[in-house]
C-alpha cells in the first residue's frame, strides 16, 4: 500500500530535456516542486507544459535529465510503478466499467480487500461529491461528473503525487470556475503534491501556490500568482499574463523617459539597454491634475468601449503608443465618460509602474 | 400540454407538406434498392420455401423433411457443417486477433499498409486462391517438398483432399472477415485508456487484459459471427479442398440438384440452413447489437 497522503512527496527536476527532431520540447529544465505545493505548468499550447507533465507521469521518454520524487530516482521507472495519479484531460474513465468499478480499478490492481475498496471507494466519490454513484454508467454522467469520477479515481489510491493535464478544459465557463475553487479546497483537504497543466491564466492565477510560466521548452518565470503579475520577469511573462501596454524606455542615468515622460519606478531597473514600461489597464486611472506618486500619461482618447462590468479605454500617448486602461462601471458613469478625440491624463501609481527589459529571455 | 395548437397557425400547414415531401424523396431515392431488394431476394426465397414443400410427384408434402431427420447422413452433415464452422471461427480469431492488434498499434501509415494487404486477397477470384492453396498443399506440391528437404517430415503428408486442407483454405479466405471489424473497434480505442491504466498501477498485460481487450470484444464478436455465418453456406472452398472427404450442406444441396434433380429436397436443405442461420443470428443478437456488426463500435 502506498502512504497516506499527508506525507507528499517533492518532486525535484534537473536538466531534462526531450526533443523532436530539430524541436526541443522541454529544453535543460529544472524545476523543484515543494512537497504539498500546487504547482501550475502554465504556457501557450506548444510550449512544452503537456510534454513535461508527461515525463512527471512517465509517458514520455526524455532524452536526458533527471526526475526525484522525494529521494527516488524515477527516471527510468514505468509509468505504473510511479504511484502519482493523474486525471487526463478527456478524462479516460474506462467505458466498460461502472463509476465504482473506475474508481475502485486502481485498488483491485493492488489487491486491497473487496469490503475496505467498497469503503474507500464511497468515501472518494464523496470527496467529490458524488456519493452513491458507484452503480451508474459512465455514459449516463454529465460531463462535470466525469471530471469528478475522474479526480475520484486519481485520489482513491492515495498517491503521494497528482497530476492534472488541463482538467477543466472540457467544462462550460461557470462549472469551470466551480471546479477551480473546489479543486483548490480538495487540494487543502488532501494535501498531496500536485502539478496542474492549463494554457489558461485565470485557472491558473486563481488555484496555484506557485505558477510555472513555460514557452518554447523553457521556463520564463517561476513565482507566486502575485509574483507573477506584479513583477513579470521577462517581455512574454508580461505579455502572456494579464493584459498590457510596453511603453519603449530610453535611460539616461538614474533617470528614465517614456513617452516623453519622466517616470518615477519602485521596482528595479533591468542590465538592458533596450526596456519597456509594463503597464496594466486596470492600474491605469483618468487623472484630472498633477497627482502625487504617480506618473502621469497625455494621451488622445482612439476608442472607448463598453463591456458592462467595465469600460476599456484605447488612447494614444503623445509618441503614438497605444495604450489601454479598463475602469469600473456604475450605472450613471458610461455617459461622463471621455469622448473618441478628447485629449486626457492617464495616470498609474509608482508602485504599479514596471519596467521590464525587452526580449524573450 | 401545448400551450397552442401546433397544427394550425402561421404556415403550420405549408410546413407540414414541407416535411412529408422530403420524406417522399427520401423513399424515392432508396426505392430502386428496395425493389432490388424484393426482386432478387423475396420473391426468390419465398419461392425456395415453396418448392421445399412439393414432393416427388409435383404435390404439396413433407417429404423431403422427413427425409432429412430419417436419413442419418443428413444429420453428419449439419454437424460437420458447424464444425467446420466453428474451427474456421476459432482459427480466424487465433490468427487475426493478434494481426489486428498489431496492426491497430502502429502509426497510420504502415497501418494502411497492412490494411491494403489485408485487404488484397479480396481482389484476386476466390476459386484462383482456393486451386492456389491446392497447388501448395497436394502431395508433390511446394509445402510438401519444403517439408522433406528441410527435414521436418520425411513421406509426403496429407493436408488436403481433407478436413485440413478444408481448413487452410477457409481460415485463409475467411480472414480479412474477422480482421476488419476487430481492427475497427481497435482502432477507436482511445489510448488515454491504456495510459490511465497504466497510471493507475497496470502492467502493461494486465492494462491490456482488463481494458483493452474488453473495449476490443464487440468487434471480435461481430467479425466472429460473421466469419461463423459465411462458412456455413461455404460451398467452393470445402468441395475443392475437402476432396469430397469433407460434405458440408451447401455441397449436398449442390449434388442434390445436379446427380439427382431433386429441388424440393435441395430447397429443404436450403430453408433448414437459412434457419439455422437465422437462429445463430438471433441468438448473437441478443449478446451483441447488430448495429455493431457495421463498425458502430460504441
Amino acid at each position: 500500500m502506498t502512504n497516506t497522503s499527508s506525507d507528499a512527496l517533492p518532486i525535484n527536476v534537473r536538466n531534462v530535456t526531450k526533443t523532436y527532431g530539430d524541436v526541443y520540447a522541454l529544453d535543460d529544465v529544472s524545476l523543484d516542486v515543494q512537497s504539498g505545493e500546487f504547482l501550475t505548468l502554465l504556457g501557450p499550447s506548444g510550449s512544452g507544459k503537456t510534454t513535461l507533465l508527461m515525463v512527471l507521469a512517465g509517458f514520455t521518454r526524455p532524452d536526458k535529465g533527471s526526475l526525484k520524487f522525494g529521494e527516488d530516482e524515477v527516471i527510468r521507472k514505468p509509468p505504473h510503478l510511479r504511484d502519482v495519479g493523474m486525471v487526463f484531460q478527456n478524462y479516460a474513465l474506462f467505458p466498460h466499467m461502472t463509476v465504482a468499478g473506475n474508481v475502485g480499478y486502481p485498488l483491485r490492481l493492488r489487491k486491497v480487500p473487496k469490503p475496505e475498496a467498497a469503503d474507500r471507494i464511497e468515501r472518494a466519490l464523496e470527496t467529490v461529491q458524488l456519493g452513491g454513484y458507484g452503480d451508474r454508467r459512465i455514459d449516463q454522467l454529465s460531463g462535470g461528473q466525469k471530471q469528478r469520477v475522474a479526480l475520484a479515481r486519481a485520489i482513491v489510491f492515495e498517491p503521494r503525487i497528482l497530476l492534472m493535464d488541463e482538467p477543466l478544459s472540457a467544462l462550460d465557463k461557470k462549472l469551470r470556475d466551480r471546479m477551480q475553487i473546489e479543486l483548490r479546497h480538495l487540494h487543502e483537504q488532501l494535501g498531496m503534491t500536485t502539478v496542474y497543466v492549463t494554457h489558461d491564466q485565470r485557472e491558473a492565477l486563481t488555484m496555484s501556490d506557485r505558477i510555472a510560466v513555460v514557452n518554447h521548452g523553457r521556463i520564463m518565470q517561476l513565482a507566486t500568482p502575485q509574483g507573477l503579475y506584479d513583477q513579470p520577469e521577462n517581455k512574454f511573462v508580461a505579455d502572456f499574463i494579464g493584459e498590457s501596454a510596453f511603453i519603449p524606455v530610453t535611460r539616461d542615468g538614474d533617470t528614465l523617459r517614456a513617452a516623453g515622460v519622466d517616470v518615477t519606478v519602485s521596482c528595479s531597473i533591468p542590465e538592458a539597454t533596450a526596456m519597456s514600461l509594463m503597464i496594466r489597464p486596470e492600474r491605469l486611472h483618468l487623472v484630472s491634475g498633477d497627482a502625487k506618486d504617480q506618473n502621469i500619461f497625455d494621451a488622445m482618447v482612439s476608442e472607448i468601449v463598453y463591456q458592462g462590468d467595465s469600460f476599456l479605454l484605447y488612447a494614444n500617448l503623445r509618441d503614438g503608443t497605444e495604450i489601454a486602461m479598463r475602469g469600473a462601471l456604475r450605472a450613471d458613469t458610461f455617459a461622463g465618460l471621455p469622448k473618441i478625440g478628447d485629449a486626457v491624463k492617464l495616470g498609474v501609481d509608482h508602485k504599479d509602474t514596471v519596467v521590464i527589459a525587452d526580449g524573450d529571455a | 400540454m401545448a400551450a397552442t395548437d401546433i397544427n394550425t397557425g402561421l404556415n403550420a400547414a405549408g410546413l407540414r407538406t414541407d416535411e412529408r415531401m422530403e420524406r417522399l424523396k427520401l423513399f424515392g431515392l432508396a426505392s430502386p434498392a428496395l425493389l432490388l431488394v424484393l426482386v432478387i431476394l423475396v420473391i426468390p426465397v419465398g419461392w425456395l420455401f415453396y418448392v421445399s414443400f412439393i414432393g416427388a410427384d409435383g404435390s404439396f408434402s413433407m417429404e423431403n423433411y422427413e427425409r432429412m431427420i430419417k436419413r442419418k447422413s443428413y444429420a453428419r452433415i449439419f454437424q460437420t457443417t458447424f464444425e467446420i464452422s466453428l474451427l474456421t471461427t476459432g482459427l480466424c480469431i487465433l490468427i487475426g486477433y493478434p494481426l489486428a492488434y498489431f496492426m491497430s498499434q502502429l502509426p497510420n501509415k504502415w497501418a494502411n499498409l497492412c490494411l491494403i494487404t489485408v485487404l488484397l486477397p479480396f481482389w484476386t477470384s476466390l476459386l484462383v486462391r482456393t486451386y492456389a492453396w491446392l497447388v501448395l498443399l497436394q502431395k508433390k506440391g511446394l509445402v510438401n517438398d519444403w517439408g522433406i528437404s528441410l527435414g521436418l517430415w520425411e513421406e509426403p503428408i496429407k493436408i488436403v483432399h481433407n478436413m485440413n486442407g478444408t481448413l487452410i483454405g477457409m481460415v485463409h479466405i475467411m480472414l480479412p472477415f474477422l480482421i476488419l471489424p476487430v481492427y475497427g473497434a481497435m482502432r477507436a480505442i482511445d489510448r488515454d485508456y491504456l495510459k490511465a491504466a497504466s497510471n493507475l498501477g497496470a502492467s502493461p498485460a494486465r492494462a491490456f487484459w482488463t481494458v483493452f481487450f474488453p473495449l476490443s470484444t464487440p468487434g471480435l464478436f461481430a467479425g466472429s459471427l460473421m466469419v461463423f455465418v459465411l462458412c456455413l453456406g461455404f460451398f467452393v472452398t470445402p468441395a475443392v479442398l475437402g476432396g469430397g472427404k469433407v460434405i458440408m450442406v451447401s455441397m449436398k444441396i449442390v449434388s442434390n440438384i445436379e446427380l439427382f434433380v431433386n429441388w424440393g429436397a435441395a430447397s429443404a436443405l436450403g430453408v433448414v440452413l437459412l434457419v439455422l442461420t437465422v437462429i445463430v443470428l438471433w441468438i448473437a443478437s441478443r449478446f451483441l447489437k447488430l448495429e455493431q456488426m457495421t463498425g458502430g463500435g460504441h
